[in-house]
This record gives C-alpha cells, structure tokens and sequence, in this order.
C-alpha cells in the first residue's frame, strides 16, 4: 500500500517507439512482434538456465518450457499494452511477464513427476528441514513438539495444509498454487497468517522471542 | 545457522511486508532501480521486506535482474 506511489511516467523514446509499433498494424506491427518474441525466448532461455539446476528437468523439458512462457507472455503482454504506464523501460515491463510465465510453469511442470503427496505429513523431516544437529536432539526436542501442537491446535484447516505442504513436504508454493487451484498472493498470506499464529504460540509458552507482523 | 535460528526467522514476519500481489506488480519498477543502483530498499520498503521473506518472488526478482542488467551490457 505505502510502496505503491509510482506514477505514469513520459515514455523513453525506445518504450513510445515499441508501443507505437504494436498498437499499430500491418508489416511494422509484425516485425515488432516478432523482434519482442525474440527478446523474451532469450530471456526465456536464460531464466531457465539459470534455475536449470536446481530443477528436476532436463535440457529439452528447459527449452520447451522457455518457448512455451516466451509464446504466452507475448499473447499477455499484446493483450495489456493499455496497461504498461511508462514506469519503467517497456523491455523491463515485458520481462517480468515472460519470468512470470517461467515460474507458473516451473510450477506446473512439478506435478508431472511430484515426490511427495499432498496427504502426507513428514514431521520426521522437520528437524532436518531447519537444520537441528541429531546430536543435540535434547535441546530441541521439546521445542519441535511444542511447534507440532500448535500446528495441530492453533491453524485453521488450510492454514495447517499449507504449512504441511510447504514446510514439511516440501513443495514448491507455485506448485501448491496449480494444485490448489489458488494464487501466489493467497498462498503466502496464508502461510504468513500460520507463521504469525505459531510464533505466538511459541513465544506464549517461552520457546522463542516474542514478535510479528501482519501482511496485506 | 543453527536450527533455531533457522525456525526463528523462518516464523519471523515483517508489518511492512505487502504480500505477493502488490511484489509482483512493482517489480519491474523495483527491479529496474536496483540495477541503476538506486535505494529501493528505501523507496520501498514494504517490497523489500517481501522479497527477502518470500522465495519465489525473490526468485523472480533475481530473474529480472538478471534480465535488466544483461540488456544493459
């Protein structure tokens, strides 16, 4: 809310020319877009690589991936030129649709091999997933239990779907969004609202330091 | 980091974060003023406070970065 104070700006003359060119028709209109596709399977491309090993995907998944967000993100960015208000250059603008288009479908694509199920809760990996040394499971024993059941006793039904989801079987929040048939912004309130309630509870019962927030 | 560190600023959560939507739609914004090196963890904190809390908008932020600043070389 605060942070939203960017206004419309007057355009670059590279933005007022791309603008220009594909608000318009016939040949210059074609050759725009197909200079713009260019430059988003390039940026396609790259994003891939550049997330490529941390994926369960293989070179030619990566490029099918990258020329499938670069098609989409061209179709999106045609379809809201109206909106594109000069508040950064319009390349810019148009790269964050095709690195958008990259993450729904890095999402998407992990439900195609998934290793985990939805229903299933790995609280044995918990203290692995925080980093607490086996050695010193006295230290924390308690602590990990109380987190359990505030989990069980203080989040709402999707709240604790979630937090399983996520925290405990570790699945991507873009994949939980397809699977859940939800959003990005839905998701992480939620978890954000679960993060919050399991602090309190925490910090009423002494575990840990007690303070928050609360998000939009 | 230990495990408790880790929990704790897992749990941790920042007033000023403004959530995924509003991330998302000041990005290209942010992410083109931190590559001319401008303070945008100033100009916008509520964004900034986001990012560092949420994997995949810091992910895409890091893409676009990435992106900004190839054109620029």
């Amino acid at each position: 809310m605060t942070d939203h104070t960017a206004v419309a700006a007057e355009l670059d003359a590279e933005s007022a020319d791309w603008l220009r060119a594909l608000a318009g028709t016939g040949p210059q209109r074609e050759e725009a877009l197909a200079r713009l596709h260019g430059l988003l399977l390039r940026i396609a491309l790259g994003e891939v690589a550049r997330r490529g090993p941390r994926l369960r995907l293989t070179g030619p998944e990566l490029d099918d991936l990258a020329y499938q967000a670069a098609a989409d993100a061209l179709v999106a960015i045609t379809s809201k030129l109206g909106q594109f208000r000069g508040e950064s250059r319009f390349t810019t603008w148009a790269y964050k649709f095709v690195i958008f288009e990259v993450s729904a479908k890095i999402g998407r694509h992990f439900w195609r091999h998934p290793s985990v199920r939805l229903d299933a809760e790995g609280w044995e990996r918990l203290p692995d997933q925080f980093g607490f040394d086996p050695a010193q499971e006295a230290e924390w024993r308690d602590l990990l239990a109380a987190l359990h059941r505030a989990v069980d006793q203080e989040l709402t039904v999707r709240q604790r779907r979630v937090f399983v989801a996520i925290v405990l079987n570790n699945v991507p929040l873009d994949a939980l969004v397809i699977e859940l048939a939800s959003s990005r912004n839905a998701i992480y309130k939620t978890l954000f609202d679960a993060r919050r309630k399991l602090r309190a509870a925490l910090a009423a019962n002494g575990y840990i330091g007690d303070d928050g927030g609360r998000c939009s | 980091m230990n495990g408790w560190s880790a929990l704790d600023r897992f749990l941790r959560t920042d007033p000023r974060d403004v959530g995924c939507a509003q991330a998302m739609e000041m990005l290209h914004i942010y992410a083109e003023l931190a590559a001319a090196g401008a303070p945008v963890e100033e100009r916008y904190p509520g964004v900034a406070a986001h990012l560092r809390a949420c994997g995949p908008c810091a992910e895409d932020f890091e893409g676009l970065l990435a992106a900004v600043r190839g054109k620029a070389h």
